[in-house]
């Protein structure tokens, strides 16, 4: 199955996701599905990471946790954070097939993250759930 | 699951390379990568185990160049071929678009293609897909042992063992020394881009 987002789609998408976190001081923030495609990636002009091998591994990391999820009786872990020395990387669940990742430095807490993640999981949310139905897996 | 991204124009297609454990699937990756790395702007990705078998999966993003005006992003994962890891090999699946099937032509391998061959098709089921529908190829890799006068399963038996009944493109091969491995990955990037034209037209 295929899926499709057009200009005014993905304009709106990059419009929320830099008023809500690349504005507020994320380094990097990309959306994904969980086949490991990118949809959209924003970040300050900073750093530039290898964002399809971070895909890759972030869908199958999330992949991996929602598992062990399972294992231990819980339907899943709709949120991961790794924590670095100096940039650390979080991981939030927009629907069965989406995920937000916001790469972010010390400079910003995570409580202030994490609300700001959930402004943005809100609004994606109306936009990205009509696009495929949460069959797959 | 293909990403058409209408903004950029770019089509994001996902290939998985599948099979039983030793048979080549990381070979064909590295091989490309070698020979590609004009289209491959990135490091393969590997999570090994100590033993240096694939533990998770190998990803590399390759550049096809533009179709009908589309950029083609082809990814391309291996799964970890041995047994005790199908809770990864099915998350490697998730959102497959086009699959080779990397069988070992070593005739003390025959029962584990055939096993690898069902493993598939229950993990494909999870999905709600299969290899009726879905695009896929069958590579015999290692058929040039023989030269060396270890026994190998001819095409006809590898045929019959696997493709009975789906008739699918089927490429005799050597990853290690690249024969082949381009003509299996054209195949199955062609097979994969025309099944998202179908299905979006």
């Amino acid at each position: 199955m295929s899926y499709t987002l057009d200009q005014r789609q993905l304009d709106r998408i990059e419009d929320i996701l830099k008023a809500d976190l690349v504005d507020n001081g994320v380094r990097c923030v990309f959306l994904i599905d969980m086949a490991g495609n990118i949809i959209t990636h924003m970040d300050n002009g900073e750093k530039q990471h290898d964002i399809y091998s971070l895909a890759a591994l972030a869908a199958g990391n999330f992949g991996a946790v929602s598992a062990m999820a399972k294992i231990i009786g819980e339907n899943e872990f709709s949120l991961l954070f790794h924590k670095g020395k100096k940039e650390n990387i979080h991981f939030n669940k927009i629907s069965s097939e989406f995920l937000l990742i916001t790469i972010f430095g010390n400079e910003i807490s995570l409580g202030f993250l994490r609300m700001k993640v959930a402004d943005s999981v809100e609004q994606l949310k109306g936009l990205l759930e009509p696009l495929v139905p949460g069959t797959d897996g | 699951m293909a990403f058409i991204n209408l903004k950029n124009k770019v089509i994001q297609v996902k290939i998985v390379y599948y099979g039983p454990g030793r048979g080549g699937k990381t070979t064909n990756l590295e091989y490309i990568h070698r020979r590609f790395h004009d289209r491959i702007h990135a490091e393969m990705v590997t999570v090994k185990t100590h033993g240096d078998r694939t533990l998770f999966f190998d990803f590399m993003p390759f550049d096809l160049g533009l179709i009908h005006g589309y950029q083609i992003k082809v990814q391309l994962y291996t799964v970890p071929g041995q047994p005790k890891y199908n809770a990864t090999r099915k998350l490697v699946l998730r959102g497959v678009d086009g699959i080779v099937f990397v069988a070992d032509a070593m005739a003390v391998c025959r029962e584990s293609n055939v096993q690898s061959l069902r493993n598939l098709q229950e993990n494909l089921a999870a999905y709600r897909k299969n290899l009726a529908t879905l695009p896929w190829v069958l590579q015999y890799n290692k058929i040039d042992l023989a030269e060396q006068g270890i026994p190998v399963l001819s095409v006809d038996q590898l045929e019959q063992d696997l493709n009975r009944g789906f008739g699918r493109p089927a490429f005799p091969a050597s990853a290690l020394k690249g024969i082949n491995v381009a003509a299996t990955l054209k195949k199955i990037i062609s097979l994969a881009v025309t099944s998202i034209r179908e299905e979006l037209m």
